[in-house]
């Protein structure tokens, strides 16, 4: 049984993907348009919210993998610090501007969500703050990837501040949670929707939450694949110079 | 005193030089020669441990290098004693007078940095070297700026460092009129790596 | 270390800038405020400690990219990565020299700009403890921010936006704890939690931005 750590290498990890992702690419298409189909189309309204309500399946997937962008930064982070596989770290680097996005698609789809149900776009809830910490996290990353040169250098100095990074948007969100309790005791507006969602709603929002983890799976992969090759051509030209 | 021991170091994480092997007794000095970009700064760096060797290492007592090289670290609000005051005191107290005489920088020493001239920095930054009172200098040019008065100025400090049974790993073209071996890096310019190993394809 | 300490804060001293600017800086904010809300002095007392801990973070801010850089730029780093101290304890004196010539003054001219704010009476005490309480955070945080992009070049945007969201936590319990102050309500549980940031920074940043320096210095 050839080990997990096999795939670190970049000619296998290549060889790899080139199979895998079509097939990922597809599959993730598939799994995306039947949840937001079934999710547009053949959900009744609510009874309360009416045909808003459909943003969720938008909404939830793309909070969802935000927060597991992050999280999985900070897996090949580790991995990076510890075993000094450079795919991991290249990895991290290529998932930072898709969990931008999809905390931007988060937000955005929560004005839009949040605008007919509570009559404005934007309120200094807890959940809706955190979003908004986290996409300067994202953004503070993604700055240093792009003002250092030296890759190695880079990849070490952004794995730190993911990880010191984690350590601190845990604690922003307790303390955004604490800070507004503080302001509005008993905060009228809740996001907490999953709770009472019902079944009908419930099935197609599994299958677009499948599909956003497959599409950020495939968007991962090409663009880490993207930054091996680019890898690559500089370690050539680097190469070059030296002869 | 200071061996090091099939180096193989990196500029940019790109090998530059490999299997680089020589050995300092005590009371010797080794001079570094090779021209620019053939990886001397680097080397010198390395063995200062202030960045890691990609293989091979190297063996020297524990903290007992003094590194200088072409930035001084000098404050030029402080004055010239200041300067090397600081430095002693970080390095556990060396003889700031004495450093002071023999770089003659004695009618400088109550002026601010800022106001010294480059070879005066550089002196200043040399001085350093003896507050450290550490037995193993590695040095990266000692004697840009400065004039031939200050080169026969710094040969001998060398020498008497030498003689107390230190040692000196420079990399200078100049001839400080030193008993000491040469050691060219040419030959020891790390050829491209062939494609294989574990991170194949980015080295 | 106390080498190092007495030597940055007498470098602070004689390039002027150390103490003087950020307090200016500080100053104008606070007088820059009622011109942006307007003059009522039932709103600026309401917003006073929010104030007063925005302009002492930004003043803040404003120093943190020369802890290092100026050590790097002359060489300085790479001779007290070879020295007998530890990188650690360098850190931490850069830190608390950075403190001590920001964050306290911040700390003591606070109340006394919360004066041209229409502080209420009870915010006083409270936004001057909250601030001696959180400004070493802002401090030690700053000094890991500085640690990592201490090798770029016009890092000093960079270095803000790195730094921010870091303050995020630090920010909220501090203006939580002046804000209460001010309310008369009980401030100990932000307190605590502001304190838990304070001690949990000073004894783990250190660590982390000497490991970061070591990487920025190969």
């Amino acid at each position: 049984m050839a080990s997990i750590w096999e795939y670190a290498n970049p000619v296998k990890f290549m060889r790899l993907t080139d199979r895998v992702l079509p097939w990922v690419s597809v599959l993730a298409g598939i799994t995306l348009a039947v949840g937001l189909v079934w999710g547009f189309f053949f959900t009744p309204d609510d009874y309360r919210q009416g045909s808003t309500v459909k943003i969720i399946y938008l909404h939830v997937p793309a909070a969802l993998m935000a927060i597991n962008a992050w999280f999985m930064m900070l897996v090949a982070s580790l991995i990076w610090l510890i075993r000094r596989h450079h795919v991991s770290a290249l990895a991290a680097k290529a998932a930072a501007p898709v969990g931008a996005i999809m905390t931007v698609i988060a937000l955005i789809t929560g004005a839009l969500w949040g605008q007919p149900m509570w009559g404005t776009w934007w309120a200094w809830d807890p959940r809706l703050t955190s979003f908004l910490i986290l996409f300067l996290f994202y953004l503070g990353y993604i700055a240093l990837w792009e003002a250092i040169e030296d890759s190695d250098t880079a990849a070490d100095l952004t794995a730190v501040l993911c990880l010191v990074g984690s350590v601190f948007a845990i604690l922003s969100r307790y303390a955004v949670n604490f800070w507004n309790q503080g302001l509005h005791q008993g905060a009228s507006l809740s996001l907490d929707k999953e709770e009472n969602v019902a079944d009908v709603f419930y099935q197609p929002l599994l299958f677009a939450i499948a599909g956003f983890g497959l599409l950020f799976l495939a968007l991962v992969l090409l663009r880490t694949r993207t930054e091996i090759r680019l890898r690559r051509t500089k370690a050539l030209i680097a190469r070059e110079k030296m002869a | 005193m200071l061996g090091v021991d099939s180096l193989t170091v990196t500029r940019g994480g790109v090998p530059v030089l490999e299997g680089v092997s020589f050995d300092v007794a005590a009371g010797e000095a080794l001079i570094l020669r090779g021209p620019n970009g053939s990886g001397k700064t680097t080397l010198l760096r390395t063995v200062a441990g202030l960045q890691p060797a990609l293989e091979g290492q190297v063996n020297a007592p524990e903290e007992s290098i003094a590194y200088a090289a072409h930035s001084d670290g000098l404050k030029a609000n402080l004055t010239v004693s200041e300067n090397l005051s600081f430095w002693a005191e970080i390095f556990g107290g060396g003889d700031v007078s004495s450093a002071v005489e023999r770089f003659d920088l004695k009618s400088l020493s109550d002026r601010p940095a800022h106001s010294l001239s480059a070879g005066q920095k550089r002196r200043l930054g040399l001085a350093r070297l003896l507050v450290t009172g550490r037995p193993i200098w590695v040095l990266d040019e000692p004697t840009v700026s400065l004039d031939a008065f200050a080169v026969a100025m710094f040969a001998d400090v060398v020498k008497a460092h030498l003689a107390d049974g230190g040692v000196a790993l420079i990399a200078t073209h100049i001839d400080l009129g030193l008993d000491a071996k040469t050691f060219d890096v040419g030959p020891f310019k790390a050829k491209p790596r062939p494609t294989s190993g574990f991170d194949e394809g980015f080295l | 270390m106390k080498a190092l300490l007495f030597r940055d804060l007498q470098l602070a001293m004689r390039a002027g800038g150390g103490f003087g600017l950020g307090l200016s800086f500080f100053l104008i904010v606070t007088v820059l405020v009622p011109f942006g809300v307007g003059p009522e002095s039932a709103l600026l007392s309401r917003i006073a400690a929010g104030v007063l801990w925005i302009g002492a973070l930004l003043a803040c801010l404003l120093s943190l990219d020369r802890i290092f850089a100026l050590d790097w730029e002359d060489g300085s780093l790479d001779l007290l990565a070879t020295s007998p101290l530890p990188l650690e304890a360098v850190c931490v004196a850069k830190a608390l020299v950075h403190w001590l010539t920001t964050g306290l003054p911040l700390t003591i001219t606070a109340p006394l700009l919360g004066l041209l704010l229409s502080l209420p009476d009870g915010g006083f005490l409270w936004v001057f403890i909250s601030l001696a309480v959180g400004t070493p955070a802002l401090s030690f945080i700053g000094m890991f921010g500085a640690a990592l992009t201490v090798g770029i070049k016009r890092g000093g945007l960079l270095l803000s936006l790195l730094v921010l969201p870091l303050y995020v936590p630090t920010l909220i319990f501090g203006a939580e704890i002046a804000r209460r102050g001010v309310e008369g309500l009980s401030v100990s549980v932000p307190l605590m939690l502001l304190s838990g940031i304070t001690l949990g920074t000073l004894a783990l940043l250190p660590f982390v931005s000497a490991l970061v320096l070591r990487i920025n210095l190969r």
